[in-house]
């Protein structure tokens, strides 16, 4: 009894450990974003001066982000959802090959998809140029989570039989894809919207590659104050990034519950 | 119009987009590694020539520590908090798995104010021993940094396997005389050997390819994302940064795809 005390305790120390050096870091910005001067401490004084200034720098990345993020999701849900139906029904080796080249963006470093697009289409001035590059590149990077996340529901229910019985009815494909396969869908295509949302909020490592000076992104926009900018700056542009994302994270939590409940994953 | 008709029309705006912006790119960036003054060379030249092998050593061995480290964090922490109902579990839950969708470029961040020159590390030692530890710009401070990423990822994969462990198995290893190092050698952690290979896999591919954590901290990190980086932009070596870039999108798919024919679907569901 004693020993397992101790161990219990000993696993408890290190787990909170563990979750202040996850912690410790994201409040300590959280602080400086709203500190007169980080280097005298919190003493100095609490001011908003700080996030006034990421404002007037920054706000067009802001907006700019948002812009990207609901044209990325647009574009998923329009090419994800009928390509996660067709994929679901014919199945087989197609649909696996298939499922496997859009998920090699995942596994590949931005880095190297970013040069590729550069290679390709850096050339053309004007879409180089625009905000539609940087879409092209979140598009294809968040493209097979939305895949997954339907087809991972059309997984749980039984698609097929939905489909024949209202194919048997007189209903045709499209009816049919309209109001019986895209309402069943409805919990992964949130779920999927989410993460598409919440990566092309967040993506860098392609965007960086891909921004031009009048293209910004808020995530190039942080790079860029972490490199130039004082610590305050910096710190209240985090803030602002952390105030964006913690309701989407909240969300996916919520909802990653609730499909459990759902589908009674076994436990 | 058929059903067959329309699945197939289905699929035609995914295979637009996904020809148009990343196979024929991809193909692009092959052909333009071999393009260069070395030609097809260059992708031998990865491990030949001695600058960017050095680069390559540095960066798997990087990769490696950071893997092991996070398996032995994360699995210490995820079969705690898994296995265990205390008060304020579902916070301490929350605070491990918060960094999920934080990317890297502030995990660099998150890292220049645990240890960077006004970092809480610098000034609590300052105020101890009187010197200041600062380690945040070098490859210390990345080591940090893709720790900070990747156990969130992992501690909720061990945390997922663990909930499907059958409870039995340990009773009747425990029925049978088992202690409880035992128990943990003998039943929970085989048990858990797919999940560790699909950590493995994440972190070991996020760690090698990862650009933003080493962006903010030091553009002079010695780390093969950088290098391409450096090659592309400043050294405009467009054929070697295309080279590096498919070497390292090979390797990174690769162990992906082998950690999922070893673990089944989980890994690139975590991806």
């Amino acid at each position: 009894m004693m020993k397992t005390r101790i161990l219990f305790g000993l696993q408890l120390v290190f787990t909170l450990l563990v979750a202040a050096f996850l912690i410790v870091p994201a409040l300590l910005s959280m602080v400086a974003g709203v500190t007169v001067n980080y280097f005298r401490g919190i003493r100095s004084g609490v001011t908003l001066d700080w996030i006034g200034q990421v404002w007037t720098l920054y706000a067009d990345t802001i907006g700019r982000s948002f812009e990207v993020a609901l044209a990325t999701l647009l574009v998923t849900l329009l090419i994800g959802i009928p390509a996660a139906y067709a994929l679901h029904r014919r199945g087989g080796r197609f649909s696996r090959v298939v499922e496997e080249i859009i998920t090699l963006p995942i596994a590949i470093p931005g880095l190297a998809t970013a040069l590729a697009l550069i290679l390709t289409y850096g050339g053309f001035g004007d879409f180089r140029r625009s905000w539609l590059f940087i879409l092209a590149g979140h598009v294809i990077f968040t493209l097979p989570f939305m895949v997954r996340a339907v087809m991972a529901v059309f997984a749980t229910i039984d698609v097929k039989t939905l489909d024949e019985s209202a194919a048997s009815l007189g209903a045709s494909p499209w009816r049919r894809f309209r109001d019986v396969i895209v309402p069943n869908a409805k919990p992964g295509v949130l779920a999927g919207a989410l993460m598409v949302v919440t990566l092309s909020l967040g993506e860098f490592n392609l965007t960086w590659m891909l921004h031009t000076p009048l293209t910004k992104t808020l995530p190039v926009g942080l790079a860029d104050s972490y490199a130039s900018m004082r610590l305050e700056i910096a710190s209240a542009y985090t803030l602002i990034f952390f105030v964006m994302i913690i309701p989407l994270l909240v969300a996916m939590q919520m909802i990653g519950d609730s499909t459990r409940l759902m589908t009674g994953r076994k436990s | 119009m058929s059903g067959a008709t329309f699945l197939r029309l289905s699929l035609v705006p995914l295979a637009v987009i996904v020809l148009a912006f990343f196979v024929l790119p991809m193909s692009q960036l092959i052909i333009a590694g071999a393009n260069g003054p070395l030609g097809l060379k260059a992708y031998a030249a990865i491990l030949l020539e001695p600058r960017y092998r050095e680069t390559l050593v540095n960066t798997v061995l990087l990769s490696l520590a950071v893997t092991l480290a996070t398996l032995v964090i994360s699995t210490i922490a995820g079969l705690f908090v898994q296995r265990n109902r205390f008060p304020g579990r579902a916070v301490l839950i929350a605070m491990l798995t918060f960094p999920l969708a934080f990317p890297g470029v502030v995990v660099g961040f998150m890292i220049i104010l645990l240890a960077g020159r006004q970092g809480l590390i610098g000034e609590v030692t300052q105020n101890l021993a009187g010197g200041k530890v600062v380690f945040a710009y070098s490859i210390g401070g990345l080591f940090l940094g893709y720790l900070y990423f990747s156990i969130p990822r992992v501690i909720l994969t061990v945390m997922a396997a663990v909930e499907k462990l059958d409870p039995r198995l340990e009773e009747a290893a425990r029925s049978l005389g088992a202690g409880p190092w035992a128990v943990q050698r003998d039943v929970i952690l085989p048990a858990l050997t797919p999940a560790f290979i699909a950590s493995s896999a994440i972190s070991f591919a996020t760690a090698m390819g990862a650009f933003g954590t080493a962006f903010t901290l030091a553009t002079n990190i010695d780390v093969l994302a950088m290098l391409i980086y450096t090659e592309f932009t400043l050294g405009a070596n467009i054929a070697m940064a295309a080279a590096l870039s498919v070497g390292l999108g090979v390797v990174a798919w690769a162990i992906l795809a082998l950690a999922r024919s070893f673990a089944g679907a989980a890994v690139a569901a975590a991806g």
